[in-house]
């Protein structure tokens, strides 16, 4: 049966696509910034980094509640939940000012400048 | 309770578009509500788990859980929706042209119901455990304006409910013979454009990083985080900011799609071809 055949194709499929994206290697930004949240801000509220480099941001939330920490420009959201810490990725950014928020929050902001 | 609404709105929206185009694409098929009701109930329930374990899921694949089940769940929403398509330009001609017993439809109309069930419970589980997630800091904190936040993400809730029933009742509005094109058209439209965001959530977990350089930047045009952006986001995919491989994946789904239903079609008898 036709709908059969497309159905294990696509298995097939995603299954390769899976293994070659297995097997490519984590390429770890060498540069970091550590976030910590707490009543209601983020600390540092201005980081500095160098441009046109990947970058890994780590945000530690260490509120009882989640926060979603945002960021358009840098192309970044995600859900940290309460009391715990999670990494985003970041691709390589011209210089400028990024700005981040808690989307739960927005009173809650700072910048990234990538310089 | 101003801002309550605008993040629960923001959320459900998204949501709110998927199931109103699922209601107009199966307007003809008897039953549907059950369906459609089991993969609202399966997706809130869903997303009240992943709400739940939140904190466990990000832990995962090395920090990168959300992104990585991002990417699962949308890939799963590609398939179904592709499967979709593919099943309606075999059986939906069929059916339209023989007058099948009412019986037998509504056996054929249950597969691609599975489907688009679990399209709706990937879109509710996707933008609801956030909602959750958000009102359950609302509840457990003890400031006073907890229950006017409450009463804001409620509101929220509503107006998301309003615009799956504008998508829907907007939709109805075709004729019946062009409706079947239309839906045809978005829903392929927005499997390519989940297909796009999985890359994204993929490239963002460092997992996929083949040709990521961005291709054009319309964000000064067209802000994705608009009211505008959102909806073509969450209708077609729209990114101010693609890579190569989005565009790419984009444009594969779209002519897999077709691909696969012209290869169903020519394959169904003859008299079916012929009455087109």
């Amino acid at each position: 049966m036709l709908v059969e055949l497309v159905r294990k194709m696509i298995v097939a499929g995603g299954s390769l696509g899976m293994l070659l994206i297995a097997t490519q290697v984590q390429a770890g930004g060498p540069n970091e910034i550590c976030l910590t949240y707490a009543n209601g801000q983020f600390d540092p509220k201005e980081p500095t980094v160098p441009a046109d480099a990947p970058l890994t941001i780590r945000v530690k939330n260490m509120e009882s509640k989640a926060i979603e920490f945002e960021s358009e420009t840098l192309k970044i959201e995600k859900v940290i939940a309460a009391n715990s810490e999670a990494v985003l990725n970041v691709r390589a950014m011209k210089s400028g000012r990024y700005e981040f928020y808690n989307d739960f929050n927005e009173k809650a902001r700072g910048f990234v400048n990538v310089q | 309770m101003l801002a309550a609404l605008i993040i629960v709105f923001r959320e459900v929206f998204e949501a709110g578009l998927i199931v109103g185009i699922v209601l107009a694409v199966t307007s003809a098929v008897p039953h549907r509500l059950r369906w459609i009701g089991a993969g609202l109930f399966a997706g809130l329930a869903g997303a009240c788990v992943v709400a739940a374990f939140a904190g466990t899921l990000t832990q995962l694949f090395e920090g990168m859980g959300q992104e990585v089940f991002n990417a699962a769940i949308l890939s799963t929403a590609v398939i179904m929706l592709t499967w979709h398509n593919v099943w309606m330009a075999r059986h939906g001609r069929e059916m339209a042209n023989e007058l099948r017993t009412m019986g037998q439809a509504v056996a054929e109309g249950a597969k691609p119901l599975v489907a688009l069930a679990t399209v709706i419970a990937i879109a509710v589980l996707r933008e609801g455990s956030e909602v959750a997630l958000f009102l359950y800091g609302v509840a457990a904190s003890d400031e006073g304006g907890g229950r006017a936040l409450l009463g804001g993400g409620v509101l929220g809730l509503l107006l998301g409910v309003a615009v799956c029933l504008a998508t829907y009742l907007g939709l109805m509005r075709i004729p019946p013979r062009a409706l079947f094109r239309t839906t045809t058209v978005l829903i392929t439209l927005l499997s390519a454009g989940m297909a796009a965001q999985a890359v994204f959530f993929l490239a963002r977990a460092n997992w996929l990083t083949w040709f990521d350089q961005v291709m054009w930047d319309s964000s000064a045009v067209l802000p994705e985080k608009g009211l505008a952006g959102r909806t073509l986001k969450a209708l077609i995919g729209y990114t101010d900011q693609p890579t190569g491989m989005q565009l790419a994946v984009y444009v594969g789904v779209i002519v897999a799609t077709i691909a696969l239903m012209r290869l169903t079609t020519t394959s169904a008898p003859p008299r079916a071809v012929a009455a087109e």
